[in-house]
């Protein structure tokens, strides 16, 4: 670095984990300034700690003085103890891992035929005419209005659950896909033409890579969309898993219970997207 | 046309075999665009392993000429044909930006090599340009003069018969391009292509072309051979200057004043 550059701004980290992957200054004759703002770094993740934590603070002061009735809300310290009672006992684990199949069943089917249907739509003329109409006007129906419908037709087990999930993954992943094959650079192409490669050779060098990074976009959407369509779906109507656990918790009034099953959607929810993030890590390697 | 005694010993440049026949032959070639005719009847050979500059105003039809050869305009066969493989360095490099630079290389490979001989191949393609440290970097790391060069292995690695040359050197700095002028030179006495370069920049027509074609109208209206040896293509070398004025004028650009340069 040129000693007349200017010193780069605080570090403020621009996403999750940006603070872990940026370049970081080591030692060395400039060794005061990086330090400092290393340290500068790390108060910074701890100083955006302090307030989660004395809200934390606060709720449980509130509930041990009798504030905050149990009825409404349990004590931290309480939704901790039945967290681990939860656990013990077999049935968190038993229940979230009900959960988790639907997800992942109603995902894998919802993005096999999103993303089928993108390919189709985007590697033929014919394709888009007979795919994109309908996917467009369907993708403006609120999906979660389609339960009733699904109800009657496929009663309340979990089929209609699946269904739903798969309904949601379906078409963020199948509209990013599409615009994602669609706004290749038609330049990459001719050099492919160039290249004599043959129609397989140019989708698997060109169209699909060149589509990825479009489409991890619409995976990322579809994954958010996918646990939200569980636990509506779970809140309608569950004999198992964790919306289940929530509403027989409701029942009698066991807000310690209801709490811990938010808790453990959320974190489902941030390890599917710390996922998500590794796999675009890895995907999008070429990019600087 | 325009025609200059050669002053100097007839062509040079790197001592080919005997030449074999023609590699491209368009006859009769007519392009449009909508209503707007580019070319309207374009006559062009190019033999084997000859290097040929084609030059013309912008919009003059000359990377349209090059795009029919190039077979990214099909065009009917009897206006335009191309004998053996033909191969394309752009105007931007046009390397896949997921694939690493010698995976590029090696596309051009991808029907009729093992995979083996495709990285030996596009190794020993990547040396010739002097990259052979970046094989295994992203192209979006690369400097513009690299990754032409690595754009220039990708078109050489297929051993092609007509080599296509869009522009290629008008986005690099001047060293550098002087430096790419050299290189394409050894490139082209090593792999024996015949070359097809498109140009708007008569200086470099002059020093690396066998032929230098003007396109106008839709048309091949002027044409030089530069029988210079190349490595006495200098600037002030006084044919070349000659010609030089020529083409310029065949291009439309005014030829200075002397006296008002001088008094200026």
């Amino acid at each position: 670095m040129s000693a007349l550059a200017p010193p780069p701004p605080a570090a403020v980290p621009v996403g999750p984990g940006a603070g872990r992957t940026g370049p970081r200054p080591t030692g060395g004759s400039a060794a005061p300034r990086p330090a400092a703002r290393r340290r500068g770094v790390r108060l910074g993740w701890l100083r955006r700690w302090v307030s989660p934590v004395v809200i934390v603070l606060v709720w449980q002061l509130l509930s041990s003085a009798g504030v905050i009735p149990e009825q409404k809300i349990a004590s931290p310290l309480q939704v901790l103890a039945t967290a681990r009672d939860l656990v013990a006992d077999g049935t968190l684990g038993s229940a979230t891992l009900v959960s988790v199949q639907r997800v992942g069943l109603g995902f894998a089917v919802g993005a096999a035929i999103g993303v089928t249907l993108a390919v189709a739509a985007g590697l033929s003329r014919l394709g888009e005419d007979a795919v994109d109409p309908p996917m467009q006007m369907l993708r403006t129906l609120p999906h979660f209005g389609l339960i009733p419908l699904f109800i009657v037709w496929m009663g309340l087990g979990e089929t209609p659950k699946i269904a739903l999930v798969a309904m949601g993954v379906m078409f963020p992943l199948y509209l990013n896909t599409f615009a994602g094959i669609r706004s290749i650079d038609r330049r990459f192409l001719e050099a492919a033409t160039t290249l004599h490669l043959t129609r397989w050779q140019r989708i698997r060098h060109v169209v699909v890579p060149g589509a990825v990074p479009q489409a991890l976009v619409g995976l990322r959407q579809s994954l958010g969309v996918a646990w939200l369509s569980l636990i509506v779906a779970e809140t309608v109507s569950a004999s198992s898993g964790l919306g289940y656990m929530i509403n027989h918790a409701r029942e009698f009034l066991q807000t310690d219970v209801i709490v811990v099953g938010l808790a453990v959607y959320s974190i489902l929810g941030l390890v599917t997207d710390a996922i998500v993030r590794t796999l675009e890590r890895k995907a999008l390697s070429w990019r600087p | 046309m325009a025609s200059v005694t050669p002053t100097q010993s007839p062509t040079q440049g790197p001592t080919h075999g005997p030449t074999h026949g023609t590699v491209a032959r368009v006859r009769d070639h007519h392009r449009a665009y909508g209503d707007t005719a580019v070319l309207r009847g374009v006559d062009l050979d190019v033999r084997a392993g000859e290097f040929v500059a084609l030059l013309g105003r912008s919009g003059s039809g000359k990377s349209t000429l090059l795009r029919s050869l190039a077979g990214l305009d099909p065009a009917p066969a009897s206006e335009v044909s191309v004998e053996g493989r033909t191969s394309v360095a752009f105007q931007e490099p046009r390397l896949l930006p997921w694939r690493r630079v010698d995976e590029n290389v090696g596309l051009a490979l991808l029907n009729g090599s093992r995979t083996q001989e495709r990285e030996q191949r596009a190794a020993t393609a990547l040396e010739e340009v002097g990259l052979t440290e970046k094989g295994g970097a992203w192209p979006l790391s690369l400097s513009g003069g690299q990754a032409q060069r690595v754009s220039l292995a990708r078109a050489l690695v297929s051993e092609p018969d007509l080599l296509l040359l869009d522009e290629p050197f008008s986005a690099l700095d001047a060293l550098t391009r002087i430096e790419m002028h050299r290189l394409v030179l050894q490139l082209w006495a090593r792999h024996e292509p015949a070359v097809l370069l498109v140009t708007h920049d008569v200086d470099e027509a002059l020093m690396l072309a066998d032929r230098v074609l003007v396109l106008e109208d839709g048309l091949l209206a002027h044409e030089w051979p530069v029988p210079t040896p190349r490595h006495a293509r200098t600037p002030t070398h006084p044919h070349l200057s000659e010609v030089r004025e020529q083409v310029l004028a065949a291009l439309g650009v005014q030829p200075v004043d002397q006296k008002a340069a001088g008094a200026a």
